[in-house]
């Protein structure tokens, strides 16, 4: 139990969902793109919260930031709150078998699409459509393959 | 307060603040920078240091389909190369024979409007520049292309296709640029039609690569088919570069009955190249920088500058 290479999985595994949810895409297929970084930074804080923890969610939250060129902060803290919640409820997500922890994806991220959907409105950018919604179901079917791929990366006890 | 990560009760936070804490940090942190977002010069000097940063990862994203275009450029068989070169040589003499047109009607202006001298070219310097990555999101219809601060780019500065207006540039990175097109929803562009000089503002539709045009009553006078060029308000393209065409007439949606819409001339969906147009201001024709209306905060010093010695 090295304590160095959880966080080396963590972040390369984070960086490849970042690329993941960049790459471009048709129209048709970008609307029901997951946003894989989130479900990666949820995965990692409901399994190794300790590994990445809130600086994992904050840091991911800015990258998007950056990328997306929205208001900085806006991802920031719609990730940092997701992370937050998954993080204080990791114990009692992570013993629940797959499809309540799909339900519980589900609800975190229509919560982060939530937080965008406000801060869009507050920082002058009221437009939206209802196809915003659409990844928080995609995230939450493809969770069971996320917990596949990504509990190669560590060791579970 | 951190006191709390050394309590007995939380074996599993041991290392510093508990996450409660942390999570209060960074969105306090979050919010500070969006308040500051549009209105700091600090944050915007991050901004600026995370474009750089991006810009490699934004290069390597793109860099499968750039890869694909050159592999299919490189297998191209040589019928078609010629066939196409063809076809380019009589694009080519086509438009000779309009510019030898033009240079004719140019000095019949000069001489129509009483100038001594004539004018200096509108573009004064242009430069192109290859679109390394596509915001999909519906309702921002932005690209990031390879030219940005050390090249020269200035925020607001148009950018066009060889067919006509793309857009303008939004946020200036140091090596890249953000160009908001004119179908981005937040994106508005006074427009003419070119058959009865008719103005109106023709906003983005979004993703369905259209503009619209809502501020017209249902009687005016636009027909589909009719040419929207820029009508040179607005401060950021000179008038009559073309915009978009008609499609629809001013009664065709029931819900809206004034909503007319009009197809960009530019490819907006399959330029791999623009072109960065930089206008002499000491062309009347020069569009008349115009901060208010500026879509980014910052002017550029040579933009103030410019807007100085404008004849507008």
């Amino acid at each position: 139990m090295s304590d160095r290479h959880p966080r080396v999985s963590v972040v390369l595994t984070s960086l490849v969902a970042l690329l993941l949810s960049l790459v471009p895409l048709p129209h048709w297929a970008a609307i029901g793109r997951p946003a894989f970084l989130v479900l990666a930074v949820l995965y990692w804080s409901m399994m190794l919260p300790r590994a990445g923890g809130m600086t994992l969610g904050f840091g991911a939250g800015l990258a998007l930031d950056a990328f997306h060129g929205s208001v900085l902060g806006e991802h920031a803290l719609a990730l940092s709150f997701v992370t937050y919640l998954a993080i204080r409820l990791n114990l009692l997500v992570r013993a629940k078998p797959l499809f309540e922890q799909s339900l519980f994806v589900f609800a975190a991220l229509m919560a982060y699409e939530f937080l965008l959907w406000v801060i869009d409105g507050w920082s002058g950018y009221p437009l939206s459509t209802p196809t915003r919604w659409v990844h928080t179901l995609t995230g939450a079917l493809i969770w069971p393959l996320v917990v596949g791929i990504l509990g190669r990366f560590h060791a579970t006890r | 307060m951190a006191m709390f990560g050394s309590d007995l009760n939380r074996p599993l936070y041991d290392r510093g603040p508990s996450p409660g804490l942390r999570f209060t940090l960074y969105a306090i942190i979050s919010i500070v920078l969006m308040y500051y977002d549009r209105h700091g010069q600090l944050v915007q000097r991050i901004h600026y240091a995370l474009d750089a940063a991006t810009y490699p990862v934004q290069v390597a994203v793109g860099s499968p389909s750039v890869a694909w275009t050159w592999l299919e450029g490189a297998l191209q068989s040589r019928d078609a190369l010629q066939a196409r070169n063809r076809e380019l040589q009589a694009r080519l003499s086509e438009l000779e024979l309009k510019t030898m047109r033009q240079q004719a009607l140019e000095q019949e202006n000069i001489q129509l409007r009483g100038l001594r001298a004539s004018l200096p070219p509108l573009i004064k310097h242009w430069q192109f520049a290859q679109i390394i990555s596509v915001e999909t999101d519906p309702l921002r219809q932005r690209v990031v292309i390879d030219k940005g601060a050390h090249d020269g780019v200035v925020a607001n500065q148009a950018v066009v296709d060889g067919n006509g207006i793309l857009g303008q540039v939004a946020r200036v990175g140091p090596w890249s640029a953000e160009v908001i097109l004119v179908t981005d929803p937040e994106d508005a562009i006074p427009v003419q039609v070119t058959r009865n000089a008719l103005r109106s503002v023709a906003l983005g539709g979004g993703s369905d690569g259209d503009l619209l045009l809502p501020y017209l009553a249902s009687n005016t006078d636009i027909r589909p088919g009719d040419l929207l060029v820029s009508s040179g308000l607005g401060g950021v393209f000179p008038a009559g570069f073309p915009v978009a065409r008609v499609i629809g007439a001013p009664s065709g949606d029931k819900d809206q009955p004034g909503l007319v819409r009009a197809r960009p001339v530019a490819d907006v969906a399959r330029d791999r190249e623009v072109i960065l147009l930089q206008f002499d201001p000491s062309n009347p024709a020069a569009p008349a920088p115009n901060p208010p209306i500026a879509l980014a905060p910052a002017p550029h010093p040579a933009a103030a500058a410019s807007s100085r010695v404008s004849t507008r």
